[in-house]
């Protein structure tokens, strides 16, 4: 998985469980994910997917890796664009590091593929995502773009 | 952005980012290959750019694999280029690659015993890169 990638890097004043709980709750992604919801078991193998509040798929997988406020891999498809969902599975990273009295996450997200149109869909998108949760847990607001579905930044 | 100035002040950390730059996403002994240096040396080359954020190490599995994080050279970039600038700096760069490789064929074509058709490919890539940077 090293052809094309986003990664990003952000560091929040909050502690490493509030923030994993944030990636992960539906009382969190609602807020700052346009209102859509993740499913899953959380342990290794287990199906994991996204969820608007209409009820449609949006994104699908499993969960590969998982160290509970600490890393997250992810195996993930989009399934709601065709575009996007032909290209096949990414893989998603999420990194947490305490750093003093903030996290650093790191973000990455990969793709077999050359030029791949979901890479560059997920590039534009994650930038507002990130930087909405890094408002909420620090200011308990998160960006008002970010709060309804559908937007430009969960495309 | 002190850290990010003093990361990029060395030839070698410079190379190991050239080198993310082709393929991102690699372990130390894939980086060691790169750099006629111990491995101890590389790994303090990639502590320093881990610092200044201009890598990201995830790890996966057992290994640590470094990712080359663009926000840092971009903060630069955005603080002292414009965006009017932007653009004239990148017709000017495609004008510049434009030209080199114009001369590279006039070369060519000269030892082919032709005549010099320099002046001409020129004005050719100067209207061609400005019709492309219109387009956009």
């Amino acid at each position: 998985m090293k052809k094309d990638q986003f990664v990003y890097v952000t560091y929040i004043r909050t502690t490493p469980e509030k923030l994993w709980r944030a990636l992960i709750e539906p009382e969190f992604t609602r807020k700052f994910w346009c209102n859509t919801t993740q499913e899953s078991e959380w342990k290794p193998g287990a199906s994991w997917k996204i969820v608007a509040p209409d009820g449609m798929l949006t994104d699908s997988g499993e969960v590969l890796e998982i160290e509970p406020h600490r890393r997250l891999v992810l195996k993930w498809r989009n399934e709601f664009r065709p575009e996007l969902k032909a290209e096949g599975y990414s893989r998603l990273t999420y990194q947490l590091d305490k750093e003093g009295k903030s996290v650093k996450l790191i973000v990455i997200h990969e793709t077999e593929k050359e030029g791949s149109k979901f890479i560059r869909a997920v590039s534009t998108g994650w930038p507002h995502i990130l930087a909405s949760l890094k408002s909420l847990l620090e200011t308990g607001e998160s960006l008002e773009e970010t709060r309804e579905w559908p937007r430009e930044a969960c495309k | 952005m002190d850290a990010v100035f003093k990361a990029l002040a060395d030839p070698s950390r410079r190379t190991l980012l050239d080198e993310l730059r082709k393929e991102n996403g690699q372990t130390l002994s894939e980086l060691c290959e790169h750099l006629e240096t111990t491995r101890q040396a590389v790994t303090k080359h990639l502590v320093l750019l881990e610092k200044a954020s201009l890598i990201a190490v995830v790890w996966r599995g057992r290994e640590k694999l470094h990712y080359l994080n663009p926000m840092p050279l971009h903060e630069i970039y955005e603080r002292w280029i414009g965006k009017y600038e932007r653009h004239r700096l990148q017709a000017l760069s495609d004008l510049k690659k434009g030209l080199e490789s114009a001369r590279h064929t006039a070369r060519r074509i000269r030892r082919g015993g032709q005549k010099k058709t320099k002046p001409k490919k020129a004005k050719h890539v100067l209207r061609r890169t400005r019709d492309r940077r219109s387009l956009k």
